[in-house]
């Protein structure tokens, strides 16, 4: 029983979805003075788990730049995805590194797992494709791990020494987890 | 009371290393045996990670290695609360050799205290270095890194005091320090470790650094995937702001350092230093010409030292024993030590901090162990992404900036990634490629255009055509790349390409005794 909307309703005017996402107040919730446009897209990205194109007008009059560049400084990071992410993404190192170590094998065994593919840059159409789907696969260039390759990460959770029975079992769970929580809400 | 240590660096922590310090409350509790958890830093011994210790009622530290959650009833079973043997334990930490032969000075802490305690911290002789600097004169505080020895630790090994006194000679209103902590390359994670395994020594040496320069504000720029190491910076920072080791009064000189995180966003190219700055401003991270120097016109077009995590954690002990105590290890012209980075297809990957002067042979072998699949070594890429493979006839040369550079090699971060006998070094080079195309922030020709039809050239001659117009057509590409780049990005991309050409034909399709004349390498 949550009895905060009873003392404090004022405290969480942003819970409904449409207002939360809404770009002039994701854009007016996350300027701040001293914050630079890079600083304001992670705070929009990882409030709301993505940057919401229409957001893009609203921060280039508040922040006083070009659509240009705000536009630009979106697509330039990989970083940055400008639709919701998939329920689970996995994201695979392909650096050198996890290389010596089975990385491609390991994602060819993913790909024919899933039946999803890798893309190389969020703001690739095969991502936009898969925004708010089931599955994402990303691939990464070094998650700092390099001692115990391969290594990845399933929805932001670090996982090393990656074989193709464990990240089965891995995503399984993963998978799972994400259904839960879809069915739950 | 027992103390119980469980690593809290990301390495630990993605084998688990959260449930398993869970397991231990909850058996102890269980079981009504009083311990003390700490969660310490890693060791470094990434190979045995999850590494667990104990301490006994002498004051050792006794290792269980790789464990698992679900062994943990079974080791107080067989009563590893008091040190005893089980088949996970590997003696006292402090004499496993691996550990024990190193000459850790930068990592002199690493793993072994809890990485967020002041208190911890200053008992392990933090902060010496900074009360030694507040008593210096800046221009004195310069003379004695240059006088240290200590180069650029990133890579571009540059003397660090000739970029701090370029910007203490400087006039201006505001000056700055920038710490780069975009570890993007691959087998480096010496940044990593420092920042989640002993965040204060960094926060020192940049205070350090604002006090030896004039600088009252610094930057801390973190790769986006490194998340562990911007949560343990962020709490880090706030503590020693508490503390009164940051703020508007440093340990109470009256002098003024303030010290921000910055999250980087995935573009391998902010480590750059001028890419860097511009995303710092939060803009494209797109590569500046030089001149200006960064020392003049840095952030915000203020004089600026940019330094790397590692070149900025070593200022420390260096303020604390003195330049002569770190100038005596080392050879040459490369003076203290490397924390070097053993990753790849070994069997005991690792950090291993070491004077100049090792060779790879010794740590491939001698603390790496060989390769992880047991098949046979055959090429070494040594310095991230942008080094060069070696091959055997290379692993010999002492670890020093200049011998490497003789042979066209990169000591680099001291990143050093092996590869097995199944390796296909044209795929690795084509690969390269690819990777500079993906990455290139697109300022300069040679590397945005290069890189594309270096990959298409690769491909080409993988896919049959040997002939000696393709190879002439890539050797004079990477030429172009490494002469007109604007930075090192485009300018160090065709290291691993032609060094892969060079030492291993036969992995392109070509006789093995093509003559090795080459553009580098």
């Amino acid at each position: 029983m949550n009895n905060k909307h009873i003392y404090s309703p004022v405290e969480e005017p942003h819970l409904d979805e449409t207002t939360a996402t809404a770009p002039d107040e994701l854009v007016r919730r996350h300027l701040q003075p001293g914050r630079t446009l890079l600083a304001v897209l992670h705070a929009i990205q990882d409030d709301v788990g993505f940057v919401p194109s229409a957001t893009v007008v609203p921060l280039a009059k508040a922040m006083n730049l070009s659509r240009a560049e705000v536009h630009g400084v979106i697509t330039y990071y990989h970083h940055f995805r400008s639709d919701p992410p998939a329920a689970v993404t996995v994201q695979l190192c392909r650096a050198e590194s996890c290389r010596s170590m089975g990385s491609e094998a390991l994602a060819r065994h993913i790909e024919s797992h899933t039946g999803c593919h890798f893309t190389q840059h969020r703001h690739d159409d095969a991502h936009a494709s898969a925004g708010g789907g089931a599955l994402a696969l990303e691939s990464v260039y070094c998650l700092g791990q390099c001692a115990q390759s391969p290594s990845m990460t399933i929805n932001g959770t670090l996982h090393v020494k990656m074989t193709p029975q464990k990240f089965d079992t891995l995503l399984a769970a993963a998978m799972a987890v994400a259904t839960h929580t879809e069915e739950a809400a | 009371m027992t103390r119980i240590y469980v690593p809290r660096d990301s390495s630990a922590l993605a084998l688990g290393a959260d449930a398993i310090a869970a397991a231990i409350a909850s058996e102890a509790a269980q079981r009504g045996v009083a311990i003390e958890l700490i969660r310490n830093g890693s060791r470094g011994l990434l190979y045995l990670e999850p590494l667990i210790e104990v301490e006994t009622a002498d004051g050792k530290r006794i290792g269980y290695a790789n464990v698992e959650p679900q062994e943990i009833g079974a080791l107080f079973d067989a009563g590893f609360a008091q040190g005893k043997p089980h088949a996970r334990c590997v003696g006292v930490v402090d004499e496993i050799p691996y550990l024990k032969n190193q000459q850790r000075l930068t990592f002199a802490r690493v793993g072994l205290t809890d990485p967020l305690s002041t208190d911890d911290y200053v008992a392990h002789g933090g902060l010496e270095g900074l009360r030694h600097a507040l008593a210096m004169t800046p221009a004195a505080a310069c003379d004695a890194l240059i006088e240290s020895g200590l180069r650029g630790r990133g890579g571009a090994a540059f003397p660090a005091g000739i970029k701090w006194r370029t910007v203490a000679q400087a006039h201006a209103d505001q000056k700055y320090i920038v710490c780069n902590a975009d570890e993007g390359d691959s087998g480096t994670f010496s940044d990593r470790m420092i920042m989640e395994s002993d965040p204060y020594v960094l926060i020192e040496g940049m205070t350090i650094a604002g006090m030896s320069t004039g600088a009252t504000v610094g930057y801390i720029y973190v790769r986006s995937e490194y998340p562990h190491s911007i949560a343990a910076l962020e709490e880090a920072i706030r503590r020693a702001r508490a503390a009164g080791w940051l703020g508007g009064d440093v340990l109470g000189s009256g002098r003024r350092f303030e010290l921000f995180v910055a999250k980087g966003a995935g573009a391998y190219v902010c480590g750059e230093e001028t890419a860097l700055l511009d995303s710092l401003e939060g803009k494209r991270g797109i590569v500046r010409a030089k001149p200006p120097l960064p020392a003049l016109s840095g952030l915000y077009g203020k004089p600026t030292v940019i330094n790397n995590v590692i070149t900025l954690a070593t200022v420390p002990i260096i303020f604390a024993k003195g330049a002569a105590f770190y100038k005596d290890f080392g050879m040459g012209r490369s003076r203290g030590t490397l924390p070097f980075q053993i990753a790849g297809n070994v069997k005991q990957g690792g950090l291993v901090e070491l004077a100049f002067g090792v060779t790879l042979r010794e740590l491939m072998f001698d603390y790496g162990g060989g390769t992880a699949s047991g098949r046979p070594a055959r090429a070494v890429q040594v310095g991230g992404p942008l080094g060069t493979y070696l091959p055997e006839s290379q692993w010999d040369i002492p670890m020093d900036y200049e011998a490497y550079a003789a042979v066209g090699a990169v000591v680099g971060h001291g990143g050093i990634v092996v590869h097995d006998d199944t390796s296909n070094l044209a795929d690795l080079a084509q690969y390269a490629m690819e990777f500079c195309a993906l990455e290139s922030c697109g300022k300069c020709t040679p590397c945005r255009i290069g890189s594309t039809r270096g990959v298409e050239v690769i491909a080409k001659i993988r896919n049959g055509d040997t002939s000696e117009k393709q190879i002439t057509l890539l050797r004079d590409l990477c030429d172009t790349m490494v002469s007109g780049s604007l930075c090192a990005m485009g300018g160090m991309t065709p290291y691993p390409v032609v060094s892969a050409l060079n030492h291993f034909p036969e992995d392109f399709g070509l006789e093995t005794t093509q003559p090795t004349t080459a553009a580098v390498a």
